[in-house]
């Protein structure tokens, strides 16, 4: 048994998925860190209140993208669902 | 307003929290808690990364720093936005090896190696203090803000006296709900929800003092923006450094946190919520911090040059004369700060009572022991630790003075528990990290941020003297406590953070490079790293030869797990064998669950430790020594489908082999039975032949015929007695009995059973345990059916029990819609290689002579239990013969 070198294209679609999910922090770390940029050269001309208002701006537009990801993700999951741990007592709960 | 108005709210708002955690626990006691586990509650839980610190801190921290802040905000979001990377595994390992605590999962990760989880525990404690001191000192401020604002009512109290009263009551409910059992999964659905009830409150109390200062005291955005860039706070510049390090800082605190790895991995119930929490967690923070900075400059323009910062959301309404509002921000403050001291203590005492206080224990009592009531031990050190854990927080408090400003001490906190980044990260992604790895580096990290930063931070000549502070000790200026190295001018914490994590990383990479890892490191590494591939590539530590029986085990499961817990457990893993009963076969895998499934409760060292003591040594196979130096983890992903089918082959041979065995026992009991009932219906007919013989002759005194037609009467009697017990059970198995099924109460049967049971060895003088208002309930079923079966137990106890002075327990539960009903005597119990057999028609253990009857009651009891749609079962691990009776509350006709 040998794992298949290529995909069909709902696999394919769900692997993209998962490195968009494995992405998206490294985004969010370079749009953080980006205002430190900008700050530095002309920090006569910065303004506290648009860096704030860009700093939430991208925090929610992040937000939104982790939500469309995390829907998609986890509907994608349902249709093979992980193997649950071993858990026999906590069904009971 | 006045302070016992004041006292009055919190004491009414402690108290609904109180009933909700009350009513979710008794709600999932009954399996009714569905709707608690949602990915919604689970977030809110999460929140419990706002404490009061971020309440009013963050406001403070805004007034003085800008935008700096965020950082405490942004760090948890990328993380949660990258759970795909980190958070998904971290869960999934929590859940998989019942991780109860961080602590316990480096522990377990490192060879279940319980110094380091005296490590991690220490470490945790020292920096969670001064958190906790922290929050009381803020409950205790915001009172004094209300008790000054008026000279009505109480007068104000003295602040000690405020913070003790507060660190009592949080002790006494977190005493209550955090330990009120032994969760098999530590996991406290009462106190969680409560946690996310206090969420929404802080959320609402934030949100609603923010939309009071931008648009009742300003004049809506434009002119806070306005504001803002008119303020002191537009001179604020982003300083690269604090700025990237905070983020890492508080993106590492998220994960490493005591109570944040509570909420998020121990009380987690579903992998799935994590989903929803990576997007909803960061919207949360979001929220909570949109009006920080609005509040923080309108305080800045209203209060008096003087004012704390870190009370404006309390004193900005209170100066506008909105004490309504101001009492809201009041309880978010106080849930943000009991929220906070709850979930931690919690966590910290599952540290202490799992890694410090069981295994000191363990190790006093002589190897092989089994140990006494456990359960009782470790509620009683995990209350124990809850309230030393406050009584320390208190005495932080009272010890700083509570001046200084709120972000630092959160921060030295942060700093503290980021030290098990490395450890943790190289734990998880990292098969070559190794104990001693480990050990190295938490200890460098943790002496340099003691030396650095939590040292200093009781001011100078507290600790380290004014002189060390200058100039280094013994005068060497490169060993100075802020300036380590000859490294100046950096920032006091990004200095500690910094040379305290990379030294901590190098340490711990050098350590692991070093040293070789014992096989159960080897075999852990490789479990947690590649958690999510196909097989759960288990340590497989136990050998089959040990020998200790199943019973031992469950002996001490029930005295770890409860009863009925330890029970239920054995049941289903001896049905995933292929076997009947509570007894499944003692073999590595079954061992292997038992120790996850106590580490739930115990932690994974003590765990494996009392295992071992029952068990002799753990043994590594060579199979998977092999298995770990060669990689055959993907070679095994290939045979997985392979070896599926030889489980299930061999699972059935077993019940193949299981069932073979009882037929050869059977037949063999058949043929003893046959030639018993040729002989027991061969000795009535031989009488009856002799005496009617006798009679058809005629010329006999009318006596005579009398004495002779009553011996043929009873002998006939006697017969279709035989007869009865013969056609009842085939009708019985047949299934076309008839029931008559009304309410009865099972105590009026009980009592039945009794009398009618007192007629078999009458001479005999039982003692009868009851419990008399527990069996008072209704039950609709066959009354007279139950009856029987109740009669049966009761004289076959009568009969057996072996005991000098015989007793009999009859112990009645009701749980869920299911009754069950305990018998058991205190004689020597059924040999086990006898349990499987007792049900079986024609069986009888004893002698037959003995016995009496034909070795058909249970075969009946067990065939009427079944129509009734319960069971019967022999309930092992007793003190004696046991026999379990289980029956619905109510039973449909079918």
């Amino acid at each position: 048994m040998k794992k298949p070198l290529f995909l069909p294209p709902q696999g394919y679609r769900q692997r993209r998925l998962r490195d968009a999910a494995r992405l998206l922090p490294i985004l969010a770390v370079f749009l953080i860190i980006l205002p430190m940029l900008w700050g530095e050269e002309a920090s006569d001309l910065r303004r506290t209140s648009s860096d704030g208002i860009y700093l939430f701006a991208v925090w929610l537009i992040l937000i939104i993208i982790a939500a469309l990801l995390a829907r998609r993700l986890s509907s994608a999951a349902d249709v093979t669902p992980p193997s649950p741990p071993i858990s026999t007592a906590k069904d009971k709960v | 307003m006045p302070f016992n108005l004041l006292v009055f709210a919190s004491l009414a708002y402690v108290t609904i929290l109180f009933g909700v955690a009350f009513f979710v626990e008794r709600s999932a006691e009954r399996g009714a808690a569905g709707w608690l586990r949602s990915p919604l509650v689970y977030t809110l839980s999460l929140s419990v990364y706002c404490t009061a610190w971020t309440f009013y801190g963050a406001v403070g921290y805004a007034a003085r720093s800008g935008l700096e802040f965020l950082t405490i905000y942004l760090g948890p979001t990328i993380v949660f936005i990258g759970w795909w990377w980190l958070l998904r595994k971290l869960v999934r390992i929590g859940r998989q090896h019942r991780v109860t605590s961080i602590a316990d999962l480096i522990s377990s990760r490192f060879g279940k190696s319980n110094l380091l989880g005296v490590i991690v525990t220490v470490m945790c404690v020292t920096a969670a203090t001064p958190y906790i001191a922290l929050q009381l000192q803020l409950v205790t401020l915001s009172f004094g803000v209300f008790a000054s604002a008026t000279a009505d009512g109480w007068a104000k109290p003295d602040g000690d006296v405020t913070a003790i009263w507060v660190a009592g009551g949080l002790a006494v409910f977190t005493i209550l709900f955090g330990t009120r059992n032994l969760d098999a999964n530590e996991q406290h659905t009462g106190v969680v929800t409560a946690i996310a009830i206090e969420a929404v409150v802080k959320l609402v109390a934030l949100v609603a003092v923010g939309i009071f200062v931008v648009w009742g005291i300003a004049d809506g955005p434009r002119d806070i923006l306005a504001r803002i860039d008119a303020s002191d706070m537009a001179n604020w510049h982003m300083k690269p450094s604090r700025w990237t390090g905070l983020i890492f800082l508080s993106a590492a605190a998220v994960i490493c946190l005591p109570r944040m790895f509570q909420v998020l991995v121990v009380e987690n119930s579903d992998e799935r919520h994590l989903a929803t929490a990576s997007w909803a967690f960061p919207l949360y923070v979001l929220m909570m911090s949109l009006f920080v900075v609005p509040i923080a400059v309108v305080g800045l323009e209203l209060m008096p040059a003087g004012a704390n910062p870190d009370l404006f959301v309390l004193t900005v309404p209170l100066s506008q004369g909105q004490g309504s509002l101001a009492m809201l921000a009041f309880l978010g403050g106080f849930s943000s700060a009991t929220s906070m001291v709850i979930v931690a203590s919690i966590a910290l005492a599952t540290m202490v009572s799992n890694h410090i206080v069981m295994p000191f224990w363990l190790s006093l009592r002589p190897a092989r022991a089994v140990p006494g009531d456990v359960r009782r031990l470790i509620l009683l050190s995990r209350r124990l630790s809850i309230a030393a854990i406050l009584a320390l927080g208190y005495a932080y408090y009272r010890g700083s003075g509570g001046s200084a400003a709120l972000a630092a001490i959160g921060l030295i906190s942060f700093v503290g528990v980021a030290q098990i980044l490395p450890a943790m990260m190289g734990g998880i992604f990292w098969r070559g990290a190794t104990r001693t790895g480990a050990m190295w580096g938490l200890c460098i990290g943790f002496a340099i941020w003691a030396y650095t930063l939590f040292f200093p931070s009781f001011g100078p000549d507290a600790v380290l003297s004014a002189e060390v502070m200058a100039n280094g000790p013994f005068g060497i200026a490169w060993l100075r406590p802020q300036a380590l190295f000859g490294v100046h001018g950096m920032d006091p914490l990004i200095h500690a953070l910094f040379w305290s994590v990379s030294l901590n990383t190098v340490a711990f990479c050098a350590g692991s490079l070093l040293t070789f890892p014992n096989p159960v490191e080897r075999v852990q590494g490789a479990a947690f790293v590649n958690v999510f591939d196909a097989a759960p590539a288990n340590a497989r530590g136990w050998s089959e030869q040990g020998a200790a029986g199943a019973e031992d085990f469950l002996v001490m499961a029930q005295r770890i797990l409860g009863d009925d817990e330890a029970l239920g457990f054995f049941e289903a893993q001896a049905g995933a064998q292929g076997k009947s009963g509570y007894l499944p076969d003692p073999t590595p895998s079954f061992m292997e669950q038992l120790e996850r499934r106590l580490a739930g409760s115990v932690g994974a060292a003590t765990a494996h430790a009392m295992i071992s003591q029952i068990a002799g040594r753990a043994a590594v196979s060579v199979e998977d020594l092999m298995a770990v130096a060669n990689e055959a983890a993907q070679i095994m992903e290939y045979s997985n489908k392979l070896e599926e089918q030889q489980e299930e082959l061999s699972r059935t041979a077993r019940q193949l082999r299981d069932a073979n065995d009882k037929l050869t026992q059977l037949s063999v009991q058949k043929d003893a039975f046959l030639s018993q009932i040729s002989h027991e219906l061969r000795t009535p007919m031989t009488s009856i032949r002799a005496f009617s013989e006798i009679l058809t002759m005629g010329d006999l005194p009318p006596d005579m015929v009398t004495k002779y037609g009553r011996i043929i009467h009873d002998e006939t009697k006697r017969l279709t007695r035989l007869l009865d017990d013969l056609l009842d059970l085939s009708v019985l198995e047949s299934g076309t009995v008839q029931l008559n099924l009304d309410l009865h109460n099972l105590r009026t049967m009980i009592d039945g059973a009794l009398q009618s049971a007192g007629h078999t060895r009458p001479e005999r003088s039982f003692v009868i345990h009851r419990d008399l208002p527990g069996e008072d309930i209704f039950i609709r079923t066959d009354g007279d059916r139950l009856t029987q079966v109740f009669i049966n137990l009761i004289s076959n106890a009568r009969k057996y029990c072996d005991s000098d002075a015989p007793e009999l327990h009859i112990s009645v539960r009701r749980k869920g819609g299911r009754v069950t009903v305990d018998f058991i005597d205190n004689g020597s119990g059924i040999a086990k290689d006898k349990q499987a057999l007792i049900f079986e028609k024609f069986a009888r253990l004893t002698d037959q002579t003995k016995a009496g009857g034909a070795g058909l009651g249970l075969a009946i009891c067990r065939e009427v239990m079944a129509s009734l749609g319960g069971t019967i079962a022999y309930l092992p691990g007793q003190w004696g013969t046991a026999f379990r009776v289980t029956l619905p509350l109510r039973m449909e006709r079918p």
